[in-house]
């Protein structure tokens, strides 16, 4: 059977079961498309465009529509540990016309501290309520890494003074579905980097469940509304990678995808920022840029409206989607090649001659990439 | 019989905040600690690494007030090297920062603070006929404020709160007697906060035109910036002008109408009247309009005396640990900082709802340390950088304060209360949106000469490096601090603005900032602390950026130990 067809199906079933579930908002999705000046054409043509952002076929936009429509069925817990906000002020920053954070504001809200009116003892009871009350259903989004050193005193949340830990742990066992937002909520992110004071680590490891990295500092709005789309849609969580990040935002190599990606072929390079080349465009690895060991969708997807993205603004990729990037990534204004310690790398120079070759630079990088993955796929094996 | 009161977590606001307080039997606070309860040791993670990486690792301190710390922690590095920069560049810089002050300022007034000064709830009740004629009591052009946009919007959540499913509206403090706009008035705040929505997008966008993303822009290098292409192409010049413009008018046309609608409805609000009791005022320079020339200026205000400006001497800012959950033996200067931190349990004690963990009062507290200037505990943020500017006669801001209290009927003393500290931030936004467009200007006529982004910055492995940077964040003065050796980081410290606010008491038993500004509040029901969140939230608390320690050695928290610097 077409395994896009059995997708399909379920996809149907998992709508229909959506619909059974009680009405939690009087007004429906089409009104406030309404209300924000959206017609259901743009509403359409938005959801043929997540579609393809997800690698599916075209008919499963309008399952995509009608899972949308749905949404608002899906009790919605976001708790935020050691971490700095940006996750979420990514997710503030989602598309103008705002249908993806209309959506996301059409989930049902049960608690997130960044934005709701009650604070204290009332915010408490609110996250108590939900957790008893959807038990089983809620979606649970993590933002920032969880302490765990010292018995995980290094954050408390709550007049009671759980620490992160307990907190996470209470709150796992109950969700339908956990995704973790962000870098920190992934692997750990910036307070794990060396030599990690507080032994902060990703959402995954202090819980037996699956969870769904959406790594990136911050990940595009993008990467964080589709995939809780899917779940949506599916009542499951996305195809894969080891990581455990989506295989439709994080299946390809930032490399792969860039807009420079021609110079580097060329062997034209930007030597110091500000100079010809950097006007010209040219590629910024010998800049320190870590494209191709990325695996992220930033060249397509861009951030803040489609706007721009790092290397659009001259700077080199920093390999924010991948865990330890702030150890293993740095100096970031280095090729990783000139670093004595790592030499997995040729040089920029030999790699990107022409008289190289397009096919064996792309195995050149194959083969570094390759070696990222192994060390995450045995760290990975070992927990 | 004094009661005990404990909100945590203080929501809407970046991080993890405790408030507590006592109250009298009139339910009068009488004593209040503030409690940073998250820790994450950046300055350890700094150590040993490149000084060209540091800006984009401190930079995730915060991603509320994203690009702060990473200009801050680059203009450092800069300093201690004695880098040069290219005039486009700062140029550049200022013009991101002003982004971030527009769109932090935007959704600190509406997403975060604006549900303590408007009831949600009591905006089903205007009739929204006459709330449209009530804004044009507050604006000569109000935005959003139509009869039609504020029936939209009320319709909008009628049926939100009809369907018994408030969302992130539940369990709020709807109806408090201190909710002072009527229900028009709140209908209008309402349709502001729906609108500021869309408009903080647009201003993020801004950034993300020089910086490649916002949060955590990627373009600022030790030497300059790197986004040549977009300087020198005009379709990205005038997207600039052209968001800008958007920006400006959202900023005129609801959030100073909102602010003089406040003003109106809240003037005489006890809760609100108070406030600021600690009045040593700090600022740094803002606003580059002109090669060295910087619209708003740093200075110091000690004792709230208007009459006496003095400029900043970076070396009288010590930091104090007594209560903050660090062991030092004395105040110490941050470049030569020595810090060993020490967690200590909560104690449970009995509170309004029941026995809980509280502070520990007496000993230590917070993951915040306490700085100090000259001695003394000091507030910064917009209502520093309005009075010091005001005290220094600075035209801009003298002609746009005194038009504002003139507009309000407010006397002079009022900006020093919550309501105040609430219209400074807005008085801050409204005068760099207005004079703003000066860097854009000079950006401009410099570039029709000179292009250059990047200057090459040289570190000499074999040299000892410290320098020092302050800069005018959206919560006010922010310093970083650094010494280098061998070519890395050897010693990093930031000295932030939510520390100086939210700092605990010292070892002279000095009251900072925040828990200074509770005392002798008044609260109508001591179990929905509403009061409580409105003074808490008008100094815009970000609690990521104001944690932070030096150096550690050892695994666990009780064996830390830092190197003298």
């Amino acid at each position: 059977m077409n395994k896009y067809a059995a997708l399909y199906e379920l996809g149907k079933a998992r709508i229909q079961q959506l619909r059974q579930l009680p009405v939690r908002k009087e007004q429906s999705l089409q009104e406030r498309l309404e209300e924000h000046g959206i017609t259901r054409r743009e509403f359409i043509k938005w959801s043929a465009v997540l579609t393809s952002a997800l690698a599916l076929p075209m008919p499963f936009s309008e399952l995509m529509a009608e899972a949308a429509e749905v949404a608002d069925r899906v009790p919605l817990i976001w708790l935020n540990l050691a971490e700095c906000t940006g996750c979420t002020e990514s997710l503030l920053r989602a598309y103008t016309p705002d249908i993806s954070t209309l959506i996301f504001d059409h989930v049902s809200v049960e608690y997130y501290d960044a934005i709701m009116a009650a604070s204290g003892w009332q915010a408490e009871e609110n996250l108590e309520n939900a957790m008893r009350d959807y038990h089983g259903q809620y979606l649970l989004v993590f933002e920032g890494a969880v302490p765990t050193a010292n018995g995980g005193s290094f954050l408390t949340i709550g007049g009671k003074a759980h620490t992160g830990l307990e907190i996470v742990k209470t709150a796992a066992a109950g969700a339908g579905a956990i995704i973790s937002v962000g870098t920190c909520a992934s692997f750990g992110g910036v307070q794990a980097a060396r030599p990690n004071p507080t032994g902060a680590q990703g959402i995954h490891t202090v819980i037996d469940r699956p969870v769904v990295n959406i790594s990136g500092c911050p990940p595009s709005s993008t990467n964080i509304t589709g995939t809780l789309m899917y779940f949506i849609m599916f009542g499951k969580l996305p195809a894969l990678d080891l990581l455990n990040r989506p295989k439709w935002a994080y299946g390809a190599r930032v490399h792969d995808n860039c807009e420079r990606r021609g110079h580097f072929d060329a062997g034209e390079f930007v030597e110091m920022f500000g100079d010809n080349a950097a006007e010209n465009g040219y590629c910024l690895y010998k800049r320190g840029c870590k494209g191709p060991y990325t695996y992220n969708n930033c060249p397509q997807i861009r951030f803040n409206s489609h706007t721009s993205w790092p290397v659009m603004a001259g700077h080199g990729c920093i390999g924010c989607s991948e865990p330890d990037f702030w150890d293993t990534m740095a100096d970031f204004e280095q090729p990783l090649s000139n670093q004595p310690v790592r030499g997995v790398d040729v040089t920029a120079d030999k790699i990107g001659t022409v008289v190289l070759g397009v096919a064996a630079v792309g195995i050149a990088a194959h083969a570094v990439a390759s070696l990222f993955a192994g060390t995450y796929k045995g760290r990975d094996n070992q927990k | 019989m004094s009661q005990r009161i404990v909100i945590d977590p203080i929501t809407r606001i970046e991080g993890h905040l405790r408030i507590e307080a006592e109250v009298d039997k009139n339910n009068v606070i009488k004593k209040a600690w503030a409690s940073s309860t998250l820790f994450r040791g950046f300055e350890i993670i700094l150590k040993g690494r490149t000084p060209f990486d540091v800006g984009l690792l401190v930079q995730r301190v915060c991603g509320v007030c994203t690009f702060a710390h990473y200009l801050c922690g680059t203009r450092t590095v800069e300093h201690a090297i004695g880098a040069s920069v290219p005039l486009n560049a700062q140029y550049l810089r200022s013009m991101m920062l002003e982004t971030l002050h527009m769109h932090d300022h935007l959704v600190h007034f509406y997403l975060l603070h604006g549900l303590d000064w408007i009831d949600v709830v009591s905006a089903l009740k205007a009739d929204p006929a006459k709330a449209a004629e009530v804004a044009m009591k507050y604006s000569d052009e109000p935005i959003a404020a139509g009869e039609g946009d504020l029936r939209a919007v009320q319709e909008k959540v009628r049926k939100f709160v009809e369907s018994g499913k408030l969302g992130p509206f539940a369990n709020a403090y709807w109806g408090n007697s201190t909710y002072r706009f009527t229900p028009e008035q709140n209908l209008i705040g309402l349709s502001h906060y729906f609108k500021a929505l869309e408009i903080q997008r647009i201003i993020a966008e801004m950034m993300a035109i020089w910086g490649g993303k916002n949060p955590h822009p990627q373009s600022v290098v030790v030497g300059g910036v790197t986004c040549i292409r977009d300087v020198i192409n005009p379709a990205r010049l005038q997207e600039w002008v052209q968001k800008r413009a958007i920006a400006l008018d959202f900023i005129e046309r609801a959030y100073q109408a909102d602010i003089i609608m406040a003003a109106d409805a809240y003037g005489k609000e006890p809760s609100v009247l108070g406030g600021v009791n600690v009045r040593n005022f700090l600022t740094a320079d803002q606003l580059l309009i002109g090669p060295d020339q910087h619209l708003f200026k740093s200075g110091v205000i000690r004792n709230g005396d208007l009459t006496l400006v003095e400029d900043i001497d970076p070396y009288l800012i010590e930091e104090d640990v007594t209560h903050a959950w660090y062991h030092a033996t004395h105040p110490q200067q941050p470049f030569d900082g020595t810090t060993i931190p020490a967690h200590t349990p909560f104690i449970e004690r009995e509170t309004v709802y029941g026995v809980l963990p509280t502070v520990d009062q007496e000993g230590k507290y917070s993951w915040v340390k306490s700085p100090r200037y000259a001695g003394e505990p000091v507030e910064v943020g917009s209502l520093a950088a309005i009075a010091v500017n005001y005290a220094r006669g600075v035209p801009e801001v003298v002609s746009t304060v005194d038009e504002f209290l003139a507009r309000t009927g407010l006397p002079q003393e009022a900006l020093f209360t919550t309501l105040g500290r609430t219209a400074a931030r807005m008085l801050q936004t409204l005068i760099q949106a207005r004079n703003g467009k000066r860097t854009f200007d000079a950006l401009l006529q410099n570039i029709q000469t000179d292009t250059a982004t990047y200057i090459p910055p040289t570190l000499d492995p074999n040299k000892v490096y410290k320098g020092y940077a302050m800069i005018e964040a959206p919560r006010g003065m922010l310093s970083h601090w650094i010494r280098i050796k061998n070519g890395r980081v050897e010693n990093y410290q930031a000295v932030v603005p939510t520390t100086w606010n939210a700092g605990p008491r010292d070892g002279n038993r000095k009251v900072g900032p925040y828990e200074a500004s509770l005392v002798g509040l008044k609260l109508e029901d001591p179990t929905k602390p509403l009061e409580i969140l409105r003074v808490i939230h008008s100094f815009n608390p970000c609690m990521a950026c104001s944690v932070h320690v030096m150096d550690y050695k050892g695994q666990s928290l009780s064996e830390f130990r830092i190197d003298p610097a």
